[in-house]
């Protein structure tokens, strides 16, 4: 007499709800990488000639280096010749001006993903830019933000109406050296979002883009930088989705953010990425480079991620702080299920006087998942009485999961005051049958169990996105998820 | 309100209950005690649903209907209630969340309306009370970095605010100083009443001193091999269980 009961392997094994292709005519370049390529990408854009120079360079650097292998992560080799590098669907006109010139089918993608690209939802406080595979398609609210001096528009579009705002940051906090995959993206980056906050002006809504990768065989290298300027301050939301395809697709993103004196820039991640299926096929290798600097004192920069998609994830948003009283902060969820594998964490770089930084990391790991915190605290010996606190915890479900923590500390000035904190729990059918036998379902378990795992970074998102990130976490966890 | 017939329960294939019987009428508490290993969790756990026992024969009807049908939560939900031997640590979820959920989810499948936060608060406080806690455990995790003592409690802290019909209680006494054991003792004995039936599943005469059963039974080796009044667990006490195995085996039989 077989008892129905839920178990863990029912319930960490539901499907990814953002897998449909949209059929749109697309403009792309054949694949491959080459100078010619490059060209072809910038002219497209209408790129000023400075934009072009520092792609090459950052191509001919990229071709000195090679692809780094030091994340706990393992994957078949990337054929970087097999990939497009551009992808545009063909609007009707030159380029969107308004919601009306963009393609309907679009439209129907961003509201399946429940993007609120509509007059009437952007009055709930929301301005989109939302990417679709390498174009910006549609900047809303631009009007209402621009009488405040705020600029928020598609990066291809900054390069071309601020090139002197571009020039001076790009590159500043993630300069085309970097590392193997941001020099890529360098090169052949297509677009992103671009955000300037002018002095002691606060953004009055939540700024924020979402990803979408749609074409197969294409890499997404978007790319995004944000200043905000003297006592500015914004916060921003980036949410990424992409269909479900067998081959692994690339996403190379860099992200950088600049905090001038006594600015602050709040930045949350949600990322659901198409994981790949249960045995570990397809999904994203999502490499990315995000970085802040608090280049003036008393700036602050938050990361906040929740990271539940990809095949891969690869990322460490990190804080450079460079003025005095700067202040950094990490607050970190991340979900590997079924294959996935997520190697992330985050840099704290101590270079002035009185700086601190929170570390907050929550890994989650179900099925034959696999999860790193990788992070490191540095404080240098300018870096008269730093602080840091990190606490990282970890959340197996079931026991075919792994988790570990790598943290790196330097430290070179004694004043410094440096925290670690750790933790590993397992969440098992005993669990599970415990909260059953109490009137709990096994799936309100589970969320109620990761929920109260993750609750301290939840508290870092903006009220919706919340709620948003704590469905998503569900989903991805309930017995259908992805 | 609860016939167990001829019940047979294997784990991993190897049989562990060799037919049970037993009824117990609502408003009666049964104590249930036997050797280390002698089946008594097991049981346990086959009426509260947990995976990994095979029900290899027998029927087992609850309330008029058959029991091992439902799923754990089902189970719960119509008022059966396991208080743990080894009550589980759940990280990250704060004790009264636990709580509320199981609460709300219990009364919602009965119809009522879920509590809010503020009448949750007012009955928990009064629970509380009655089971001498302290309200800083309602924060912590659950059950994590309890005493055992303080584990046993908050199983039954559990029961009072669940209001189970059948309440099955396993080893609620071990692990419990003379003061806590006065305690829980009371607390259980405070719900006794006509609609409610309860199963003590207990090693020591201690704890029936303060609740005395209806009815006394030996589990051995998987069988019910002694049933009886509470002196039965009188007898047990003075002479161990090797009495039972001995009468068994004897050409006697079960009679004096
Ligand atoms: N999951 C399991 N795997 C293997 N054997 C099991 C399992 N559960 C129970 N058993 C075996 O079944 C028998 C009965 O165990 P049970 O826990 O029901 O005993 P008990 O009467 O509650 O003992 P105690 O008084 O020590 O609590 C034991 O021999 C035990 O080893
Ligand atoms: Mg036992």
């Amino acid at each position: 007499m077989a008892t129905p009961i839920l178990n863990l392997d029912d319930l960490i094994s539901q499907d990814y709800k953002h897998g449909f292709f949209t059929q749109l005519e697309a403009d792309a370049v054949p694949r491959g990488l080459n100078e010619e390529v490059i060209r072809l990408i910038s002219a497209k854009k209408e790129e000023p000639e400075f934009m072009l120079e520092w792609r090459l360079k950052a191509y001919r650097h990229w071709l000195t280096m090679t692809e780094p292998h030091w994340a706990t992560v393992s994957h078949p080799p990337i054929d970087y010749q097999a990939i497009s590098y551009y992808s545009a669907p063909k609007s009707r006109k030159e380029g969107p001006q308004s919601l009306a010139d963009v393609d309907p089918e679009l439209l129907r993608t961003y509201e399946k993903l429940g993007v609120p690209l509509e007059e009437r939802e952007l009055l709930a406080g929301v301005a989109v830019d939302a990417v679709f595979d390498s174009v910006s398609v549609a900047t809303t609210f631009k009007d209402k933000l621009g009488e405040l001096g705020i600029i928020f528009c598609a990066f291809s579009e900054a390069v071309r109406e601020h090139p002197d705002l571009v020039r001076q940051y790009l590159g500043s906090v993630v300069p085309y050296t970097d590392n193997f995959f941001a020099s890529l993206n360098s090169a052949v980056f297509s677009d992103g979002s671009f955000c300037y906050i002018p002095p002691g002006v606060r953004c009055p809504m939540e700024l924020s883009t979402y990803f979408r990768i749609n074409a197969r065989n294409t890499g997404q290298f978007e790319r995004t930088l944000i200043i905000a300027d003297r006592d500015a301050y914004v916060s921003y939301l980036e949410g990424c989705t992409a269909p479900m395809r067998d081959e692994n697709q690339l996403h190379a993103a860099v992200v950088e953010l600049i905090a001038l004196e006594g600015a602050q820039i709040k930045y949350a991640t949600v990322q659901n990425w198409y994981p790949g299926d249960k045995e570990g096929r397809g999904g994203i290798y999502n490499f990315v480079t995000k970085r802040g600097d608090c280049r003036g004192a008393d700036s602050k920069i938050s990361w906040t991620q929740v990271e539940t998609g990809s095949a891969i994830t690869w990322k460490y948003p990190s804080v450079i702080l460079q003025g005095d009283n700067a202040v950094g902060e990490f607050y970190s969820v991340a979900l590997t299920n079924h294959y996935q594998q997520a190697d992330t964490g985050t840099k704290m770089i101590h270079l002035g006087r009185n700086t601190r930084s929170t570390i907050v990391s929550k890994g989650i790991s179900a099925g034959h998942g696999r999860n790193a915190y990788r992070g490191l605290v540095k404080v240098a010996a300018s870096a008269t009485n730093a602080r840091n606190h990190t606490q990282c915890d970890s959340l197996l479900l079931g026991d075919r999961c792994m988790a570990s923590t790598f943290p790196y500390i330097e430290v070179k000035n004694p004043t410094a005051r440096v925290e670690h904190e750790a933790s590993t729990s397992r969440i098992g059918e005993d669990q599970l049958f415990y909260c059953q036998s109490r009137g709990i379902s096994a799936e309100d378990a589970v969320s109620m169990i990761v929920n109260g795992f993750c609750k301290e970074v939840f508290n870092k998102l903006p009220m919706e996105f919340a709620v948003e990130a704590q469905k998503l976490l569900g989903v991805s966890l309930e017995g259908s998820i992805g | 309100m609860l016939e167990i017939r001829n019940l047979h329960v294997s784990v991993d294939g190897k049989p562990v209950l060799n037919g049970i019987d037993l009824t117990i009428p609502a408003g009666e508490v049964h104590a249930i005690m036997g050797p280390n290993g002698s089946g008594k969790s097991t049981l346990a756990y086959v009426l509260a649903g947990r995976e990994g026992y095979q029900v290899t024969a027998g029927e087992v009807r609850y309330q008029g209907s058959d029991l091992l049908a439902l799923t754990p939560e089902a189970r719960a939900r119509a008022g059966v209630f396991l208080a743990f031997q080894y009550p589980v640590e759940i990280p990250g979820v704060a004790n009264i969340y636990l709580l509320k959920a199981a609460l709300n989810s219990v009364r919602k499948a009965s119809g009522l309306a879920e509590l809010d936060a503020m009448d949750f608060l007012a009955l928990i406080r009064a629970k509380l009370k009655l089971m001498g806690m302290d309200e800083a455990l309602l924060y912590r995790p659950v059950n994590q970095g309890f005493s055992g003592g303080e584990k046993k409690r908050n199983e039954i802290l559990q029961m009072a605010v669940l209001e189970p019909k059948l309440a099955i209680l396993d080893e609620t006494d071990s692990g419990l100083d003379i003061d806590a054991l006065k305690v829980v003792a009371d607390g259980i004995s405070s719900m006794r009443d006509a609609q409610r039936a309860i199963v003590l599943v207990t090693h020591y005469q201690r704890l029936l001193d303060y609740i005395v059963p209806d009815r006394v039974h030996v589990l051995s080796q998987g069988r019910i091999a002694r049933s009886g009044g509470p002196e039965l667990a009188k007898e047990l006490e003075r002479h161990g269980y090797g009495w039972i195995d001995a009468g068994r085996s004897s050409p006697m039989g079960e009679g004096p």
